[in-house]
């Protein structure tokens, strides 16, 4: 405790006046409420807690007299209430109160409810959304802070008239949920008395809830109340069609499956008991995973045991969806089994189910063979392999659902052919785009126009009685394989927020606009406090062609001293960027910019993006600029951190300035800049080498676009890397070297860093297939290593980077000269992706990036499209004194949630954009095939870099592409040992031996995926056997 | 995700109990309700209620540590154990106790006007009825009125509350579940003069926000003043009124 000796203090800044709030003797049965709560130790502690009840909180009606000049009033409720129903046809119209139960299950509808109708929200429901599900409670935030709505917030709790207290009835203390019931009731009696002193007729207030007994009160109490069914219903033309599919069954409606009787699966134990049972160690919690390739078997990785737990069938999934938090029941070890062995689709296995029916006769008895089928497998697999047996178990019950809204297509087989022209309501099965999703049983009455329709669905319920999940039709995206639909869906499945910026995000933007321009120089102006005029360094940018962020710029000269000064200068993003208001928040939680083949969606609005930060060239724009002293050899003398002004001279492409260093005739200043720059690079990446930096690669592809117009894909290509490349890439390097050194220096516990560690990964598609054939190398380069000293006779030496990267340096086939690239690939491939940290929250020791050899990393140099690189400008501009640090930057936590959301957006924005190119490969393949006339293949050489008992991976080097060619398990040899596959030869008795690292022809054409509805790449092997003989 | 239940500040403006940032919760002041003492004052704000007991001055009790030319203050404080606070054990020799102790002792050292009472004793007794945050403010609020009510010579009013600070909004006086969230600030001082007395804190706050919330720590100070000058010239009112009952001045007739 600081104890500070008697100081004056002077006046404050002006405050809203301080007062006491004197608590009158009647309000002391609403002042307080008494709980009990269990602590984490099991005592009981009673909590008293006090509650104030006010007069002074706003009704948000336009008209009204008495509320006006209270705090936080605004005019949203309208005189004039909704008047389009058939129903609820009053003059005045009416506004719609919202229950909880409303929010919980009909979120959809109530987000697509018409702008103009006015919605009256009671804290009551927002404090009980808040309690039972955080991402209802941040869409339900969304809609109230949603500008073109008539939404308003009624804090009834606050209010002295609505404030409401646990009744006691005798011996009855009243449930939580009737007192919530009853204080929504409360404030639409409030609501009918206090606007009537306003306006003679005020429009007529209507409960929305799905709660029949609430229904019931309100109704005996005289007030109007309805289902959401019922009020869509009595919506008028237009927008009860669109909104009649929204609406979900009903909470208390009778559950379809009830009337049948039969349980498919068991009951939830109830949460307690799941609790209890987990702290107990008696049963496990864990994140549910279905296996991609097996409809009836899932995993849960749980912290008890080493493997996940296997859950084999339908019933020990009990209803569990990808994502969801489970408790499993882990059974004695004699039950334990191996995975399964077959590929399951559920689409072909259970193609006769119908959506109406339950107990489709055809369905069991299918289900029923695949299962026995199965079960054999099992049998003899666990034989033969006894170090594949997982333990094995079955789901109890569900702590959280993770339900979002999911990309599905109608399964056109689902649909009767007589139900394609009636519009009458159809039960259908929607597939998910992902395979790991069960189908989604869905009610519609616009079924014939859905078909071939992508469209967005969620789950609402899955009953114990209903095989599959019930769920409601959300919107359309538009047509299967049309390019908006496609590019929407992929947005959706990669969770890629990609919405336009709201109001308030773009009230955030300097008010001039695009007319916005450095002012005139004055160090009175907060532009130019501190900073530093570098207009007349010659300064330019080098970028890909069509870039439109160009978020750094470089520059170098020699000293007199016969140094070399060198600059980065990077976007002043956090200029504009404060932290804490809306548009930083958004920019947080969109975490990067999202790239794909022919769309960018923003992490901030395009004006910052791509004009305001964007360091085009011609103008002056303000930069945080990295400048370093460098000897003749490249190393570090001198390096600064300072805020400038800068007027880039030029903006290149690569190749562009590849050739103007590369023109003898040139000499401008700009020119030998360039050239310094390259020189230097040439020197700072030798040094980088030295010190064991890894030359990785996986394959870019460069996908043609006919024009920006039609986005018709032209060709496919690798990407071509220029000197100019590696020269912005090396600068880029230096400054976020340079940068992290400095951050973490002044605030060692928050700096935003960055590293990359060693995991074993492969990609999804090989794991199931490998899981079969022996154990797993405990580390993805022990397989690299021991395929390399069979196949060629190679060693690599992963004891640390620099020996990692000589190694692969001698990976070198004289005949092959692709070789080492697919070494380096595959070696690429086990590695982990880097990701950011807190430095405090791991070791100092473990702050290096392996891959770059530097002891300490972070990102700094692209704020427009990273914003980890925004949160390092902060940090920066704190630590050279040019703004404190904001106190959220302070805090380690802060930091550390905010990085975590950062990683995940990256991670799924990279996939996003993969699947992406994907897509375009998929188009441009067909594009090329169809102009040849031919079935849409082509053939191409590739390479062997897995090979599997029924398979094997190969690589087109010259497309960048990865495909798995597949055969019936019986008809070659596989030896393991070696990674040779034994091909029976196309005539006659003997075998072809191929392995890894072997050139073969592959045919590569387009097939459509049956769960994506997307064009596939699908290889076929040629040389030497024709896979599909075997 | 350890989201708290209680939301600190909701969109409306309002904290978990309804108050709006800069409102204090309902105070009463009540002096004398110790006879037996020189001074006594009980200070209830919100559900926080402490008694302030001031005897002296007096004999010291040791001789040990008074001083020839000025008094000495020395502080007690127990907590009831009914009083709900569970960050605080209730021992006589806890360290936190000592602490607010401590801390009231500094404080009012300078405000005392101690020359005036050489080789004695002014003891304070603080007792924590009950405990809803803010226990060093409310125990500082109850002395000031105790010593006023001993007739103890001060130079001003001495009055304290705790600051908050919600992301970048302050927040006056605390409760406790505010108070275990928030960084938060104990400031007391003398409203006439402007002067702190004590500006106490537990957590890290970011200094660019220190000042201002200093700042309004004592515009905060002058409310509680007021209220307090109201309530003892009230007292001293109906003190007035019945000593002249009894000496039968013909004016109060």
């Amino acid at each position: 405790m600081a104890t500070a000796a008697t100081i004056s203090v002077g006046p404050s800044k002006p405050h809203p006046p301080i007062t006491i709030l004197k608590r009158s003797r009647a309000d002391v049965p609403l002042a307080q409420t008494k709980f009990l709560k269990k602590t984490a130790r099991g005592k009981v502690q009673t909590i008293l807690r006090e509650r104030y009840v006010r007069n002074d909180i706003s009704c948000g009606f336009e008209a009204c007299l008495f509320c006006q000049e209270f705090p936080g009033y605004k005019p949203v409720l309208p005189t004039i209430g909704y008047r389009k129903h058939t129903k609820l046809t009053d003059h005045e119209g009416h506004w719609l109160v919202i229950d909880t139960n409303i929010v919980l299950h009909q979120m959809d509808l109530l987000t697509n409810l018409p702008a103009r109708l006015p919605l009256i929200i009671p804290s009551t429901t927002i404090r009980e959304t808040r309690h039972r599900s955080l991402p209802l409670y941040s869409r339900l935030q969304q809609l109230i802070q949603d500008e073109d709505r008539c939404v308003w917030v009624w804090w009834n709790e606050e209010r002295r008239e609505t404030a409401t207290v646990q009744q006691i009835d005798g011996e009855e203390m009243e449930g939580v949920n009737d007192r919530n019931d009853r204080a929504i009731r409360q404030s639409l009696h409030f609501y009918a008395e206090h606007l009537k002193s306003s306006v003679p007729n005020p429009p007529k207030l209507v409960l929305l809830t799905d709660d029949r007994r609430n229904r019931e009160l309100a109704t005996s109490e005289g007030l109007i109340a309805s289902s959401a069914r019922d009020y869509v219903d009595g919506l008028e033309g237009d927008v009860r069609q669109s909104l009649v599919d929204l609406v979900v069954g009903g909470v208390d409606e009778v559950q379809s499956g009830e009337r049948k009787g039969r349980r498919i699966y068991e009951e939830y134990l109830p949460l307690e008991a799941l609790n209890v049972g987990v702290k107990s160690g008696r049963y496990h919690q864990g994140h549910f995973n279905a296996n991609q390739y097996n409809y009836l078997e899932g995993t849960v990785n749980v912290p008890g045991f080493n493997k996940p737990v296997l859950l084999v069938g339908r019933e020990a999934m009990n209803r569990s969806v990808q994502g969801d938090v489970v408790v499993v029941e882990v059974f004695p070890k004699s039950e334990w089994k191996a995975p399964g062995e077959e590929v399951l689709d559920q689409d072909i296995a259970l193609r006769d189910d119908d959506a109406d029916d339950d107990e489709g006769p055809g369905v069991d008895e299918g289900e029923k063979q695949t299962e026995k089928a199965e079960k054999m497998d099992v049998d003899e697999e666990t034989k033969k392999n006894p170090r594949d047996i997982q333990p094995t178990g079955k789901v109890i019950g569900v702590i959280k659902r993770n339900w979002r809204a999911y990309v599905c297509h109608i399964d056109r087989s689902s649909l009767p052919s007589s139900a394609m022209t009636s519009l009458s309501q159809q039960t259908v099965f929607a597939t998910p785009l992902s395979r790991t999703l069960p189908r989604i049983r869905l009610r519609t009455r616009q079924a014939p126009q859905l078909l071939d329709q992508k469209i967005l669905v969620t789950i609402d319920s899955w009953s114990p009685n209903s095989r599959y999940p019930d769920g409601h039709f959300v919107r359309s995206l538009g047509k299967v394989e049309s390019k908006e639909a496609e590019q929407e869906s992929l947005l959706l499945e990669y969770e890629v927020p990609y919405r336009p910026f709201g109001k308030a995000i773009m009230d955030c933007l300097p008010v001039e606009g695009d007319k916005w321009v450095v002012p005139p120089k004055d160090e009175g102006r907060i532009e130019w406090r501190d900073r530093e005029d570098l207009r007349d360094l010659i300064v330019c940018s080098i970028d890909p062609p069509g870039c439109q962020d160009i978020d750094d710029a470089l520059h170098a000269r020699k000293l007199p001293t016969g140094n070399i000064e060198a600059g980065v200068h990077i976007a002043d993003v956090s200029h504009f960027v404060l932290p804490d208001n809306p548009m930083d928040s958004e920019a947080a939680s969109r975490g990067t910019t999202v790239y794909l083949v022919d769309k960018r969606i923003d992490m901030l609005p395009a004006l910052l993006g791509t004009n305001l930060c964007s360091l085009r060239p011609f103008v002056e724009r303000l930069a945080f600029s990295v400048i370093w002293e460098l000897n003749s050899e490249a190393e570090i003398v001198r390096v600064r951190f300072v805020k400038s002004v800068i007027a880039s001279k030029e903006a290149f492409t690569y190749e562009a300035a590849q050739l103007r260093k590369d023109d003898p005739s040139l000499s401008d200043p700009l020119t030998e800049s360039i050239r310094l720059l390259n020189d230097m690079a040439i020197k700072l990446k030798a040094a980088r080498m030295r010190a064991g930096a890894l030359a990785l690669s996986s394959p870019e592809l460069k996908i043609h676009l006919d024009s920006s117009e039609s986005a018709e894909p032209i060709d496919v290509e690798q990407k071509q890397q220029r000197e100019t490349n590696s020269l912005v890439e090396e600068f880029m390097l230096l400054a976020n070297i340079s940068v992290a050194g400095k951050i973490q220096e002044t605030f060692p516990s928050t700096a935003v860093l960055r590293s990359v560690k060693f995991i074993e990964r492969e990609p999804e598609i090989l794991t199931l297939l490998r899981r079969r054939h022996g154990a797993p190398p405990k580390t993805n380069f022990e397989a690299l290593q021991d395929i390399l000293m069979k196949r060629k006779g190679m060693t690599l030496d992963v004891s640390s980077s620099g020996a990692l990267a000589k190694s692969l340096d001698a990976c070198e086939d004289p005949k092959e000269p692709d070789f080492n690239f697919l070494v380096r690939i595959m070696a690429t491939r086990c590695m982990l992706s880097a990701e950011y940290f807190s430095s405090g929250s791991v070791s100092k020791e473990s702050y290096g990036h392996y891959g770059l050899a530097t002891p300490i990393y972070t990102h700094f140099t692209s704020p427009i499209r990273r914003y980890a690189d925004v949160l390092a400008h902060r940090q920066l501009s704190a630590a050279i004194n040019y703004t404190p640090l904001h106190p959220s930057l302070q805090s380690k936590s802060h930091v550390e949630k905010t990085l975590s959301v950062v990683n995940k957006r990256h991670r799924l924005a990279q996939m996003a954009g993969r699947a992406s190119v994907e897509f375009y490969v998929g188009l441009a393949l067909k594009a090329r095939g169809s102009a040849k006339g031919a079935d849409g293949r082509t053939r191409e050489e590739a390479y062997v870099i897995r090979v599997f008992r029924n398979g094997m991976a190969v690589f087109v080097s010259k497309l960048g592409l990865e495909g798995l060619i597949t055969f019936s398990k019986d008809a070659h040899d596989f030896d393991a040992e070696n990674y040779v596959l034994r091909l029976p030869k196309e005539n006659g008795p003997g075998f072809t031996e191929v392995g890894v690292f072997d050139k073969v022809v592959v045919e590569v054409g387009i097939e459509k995926d049956a769960n994506t509805q997307r064009g596939k790449v699908k290889m076929i092997l040629v040389e030497p056997v024709r896979s599909e003989l075997l | 995700m350890s989201t708290s239940r209680l939301e600190i500040l909701n969109d409306g403006g309002l904290r978990h109990d309804a108050r709006r940032p800069y409102e204090l919760r309902s105070l009463s002041l009540s002096l004398s309700p110790h006879p037996t003492a020189d001074g006594s004052a009980t200070v209830t704000s919100g559900l926080t209620s402490v008694t302030a007991s001031v005897f002296g001055p007096r004999e010291p009790r040791s001789r040990a540590g008074t001083s020839h030319d000025r008094g000495i203050v020395s502080v007690e404080v127990g907590v009831a154990p009914w009083s709900g606070t569970r960050e605080v054990r209730r021992s006589r020799g806890d360290k936190r106790l000592t602490e607010i102790a401590a801390s009231i002792r500094q404080t009012f050292e300078p405000v005392i006007l101690l020359h005036l009472y050489p080789r004695s004793e002014i003891t304070i007794n603080i007792q924590v009825i009950s405990a809803d945050g803010g226990i060093l403010p409310t125990a500082i609020n109850a002395t000031t009125l105790a010593l006023l009510d001993a007739g103890i010579a001060l130079l001003d009013y001495t009055t304290s509350l705790s600051v908050g600070l919600h992301l970048t909004q302050p927040l006056l006086d605390l409760s406790a579940p505010e108070e275990a969230d928030l960084p938060h600030l104990v400031v007391a001082s003398c409203p006439a003069s402007g002067k702190v007395t004590l500006a106490a804190m537990e957590t890290r706050l970011h200094v660019d926000r220190f000042e201002e919330m200093l700042r309004l720590g004592v515009d905060a100070c002058r409310v509680i003043r007021d209220e307090m000058e109201s309530v003892v010239k009230k007292k001293a009112a109906e003190v007035v009124r019945r000593s002249q009952a009894v000496i039968g001045v013909p004016d109060a007739r």
